[in-house]
């Protein structure tokens, strides 16, 4: 279980955070909503540890994120899958040895590390692209090898950055497909931060929105698209003020 | 004015503070071998052999350079075999090392902090700390390392290659033969004289890419970002070069 606890963080004197709490319990889907700049991928950032809250705290699975030493915060990050908002592959590595990365750090064999990135690229459909490096590929591609390469260490957590944002609608509908398969076929617990409610409605089980620094409301899908709270119909329905 | 020199003081203390935790934290990755030593033949290729024709091409000319200014000043008062140890110390004690530093900080500096800025911006330095490795050990040790360990041995080669043009600048332009010019090359040689240059060459190169990987990893804000950072890799190396080529003098040649 991931647990946010009073999380708070401020940049430069802008309180990005002011008091998150939050449960995302095992095996659902959390999708987290809010405004661009509320703080939704600086939420994301605090559970594995690149960010360190001046306030509050993450706790996975028992473990105080920010309280954990380097040895411990890497055990940590070794249960969960990232995947980055515009994919963050490293353009030097070809499409395997991007997927191959984080399973060279687990002391595998050839054989497993080689079957289990074939694996990852069959589930993202890539099968074949191997070869290629990252400037070759769309953004959607890209995407998908940010998942596999996230689903390749077989997490049981995935974080998934606004993975939609940038990609045409029939794209974002392939990687919510993707994003619920892997849910399905893995069990995974995910947290997806996104602002594109079909999105949302599409990969969620539960929906929290983040507005001023906290949650606004969360609930499952059916309350969130029933909400009264004109704050989050507002959001949900994109209307302007 | 007052608040504006302690604001100034304030953040040089910050930066100083920036550079002894960077420090720290690159000297806890060194054990971590597995991971960085992966990499270092790779930077040691790019920053050493890549950067060779460069350094090449500065030292064939100022061995020519050396040779044509030292027999304009000694013509007609100083014995002409002086222009093979005057072209000889000078590239071994000064301008191999120099020269090749400067434009080795903006080749190698430059190109090494707007990859790194762009890594930063792009995500990908976090990347790698999700997936449990440490951004010092994979990208930081391996460069600091082939720098330190390339830069003596592009420096040697320049000097050979400085001291070489220079012979021949000798021989074509100003008449001398070459027992001549090598008597002038041995005349006030010392071993340290070799040694000397290479130690600084080896602390130029760690500084040049430390200051890339600091600057580098420090890059924000995009595109503009990972510009401003170039740019500061290359200023702050060559001053730092300028500084470091002062104390050696002040230390060692005393």
């Amino acid at each position: 279980m991931i647990e946010f606890q009073g999380l708070s963080k401020a940049f430069g004197g802008k309180h990005v955070l002011a008091g998150l709490t939050l449960a995302v319990q095992d095996g659902e889907t959390m999708v987290i909503i809010g405004y661009s700049g509320t703080g939704k991928s600086v939420a994301l950032k605090h559970i594995v540890g690149l960010l360190q809250p001046d306030a509050g705290d993450v706790v996975v699975d028992g473990r105080a994120v920010s309280t954990l030493e380097r040895a411990a915060l890497n055990a940590l990050r070794q249960d969960i899958g990232y995947v980055f908002q515009f994919a963050a592959l490293f353009d030097s590595m070809t499409v395997t040895d991007n997927v191959a990365l984080g399973l060279r750090r687990r002391q595998l064999s050839d054989e497993e590390i080689d079957e289990r990135v074939a694996e990852a690229l069959a589930v993202v459909d890539l099968t074949g692209a191997g070869d290629q490096y990252p400037a070759e590929l769309s953004g959607g591609m890209r995407k998908r090898v940010g998942i596999a390469r996230a689903i390749a260490l077989r997490p049981r957590y995935i974080l998934y950055d606004e993975p939609t944002t940038g990609l045409d609608p029939v794209t974002s509908a392939v990687i919510d497909r993707l994003i619920v398969r892997t849910r399905e076929r893995f069990g995974v617990t995910a947290v997806v931060v996104t602002h594109d409610m079909r999105s949302a409605y599409t990969v969620g089980d539960r929906i929290a929105m983040l507005y001023e620094g906290r949650i606004r409301q969360v609930g499952t899908v059916a309350e969130v698209q029933a909400t009264e709270d004109p704050v989050v119909r507002q959001f949900i329905e994109g209307r302007p003020t | 004015m007052i608040e504006r020199i302690g604001r100034k003081v304030v953040s040089l203390i910050e930066a100083a503070g920036r550079w002894g935790h960077f420090m720290a934290d690159m000297a806890r990755a060194v054990p971590d071998v597995a991971t960085w030593g992966q990499f270092v033949f790779v930077q040691m290729r790019r920053i050493g052999v890549d950067s060779l024709p460069v350094a090449m091409f500065i030292a064939g000319f100022t061995g020519v350079i050396l040779a044509m200014q030292a027999s304009y000043t000694f013509k007609g008062t100083v014995p002409l075999y002086f222009v093979g140890t005057l072209v000889g110390k000078s590239m071994m004690l000064e301008l191999g090392p120099m020269l090749v530093g400067l434009a080795l900080a903006g080749r190698v500096g430059a190109s090494m902090a707007a990859e790194l800025g762009t890594m930063k911006v792009t995500e990908q330095v976090d990347a790698l700390e999700t997936l449990a490795y440490d951004p010092q050990s994979f990208l930081v040790v391996p460069r600091v390392i082939a720098g330190t360990t390339m830069f003596p041995l592009v420096v040697a080669l320049s000097i050979g290659i400085g001291i070489g043009t220079g012979w021949i600048t000798s021989l074509g332009f100003l008449h001398l033969s070459t027992p001549e010019f090598v008597k002038g090359l041995k005349l006030f040689y010392v071993f340290k004289d070799t040694w000397f240059g290479l130690l600084k060459s080896a602390s130029f190169g760690f500084a040049i890419t430390m200051v890339a990987c600091v600057v580098g990893l420090s890059t924000r804000g995009g595109a503009e970002g990972v510009g401003r950072s170039t740019t500061q890799a290359q200023v702050y190396a060559a001053v730092l070069i300028l500084m470091l080529d002062a104390f050696w003098a002040a230390t060692l040649l005393r």
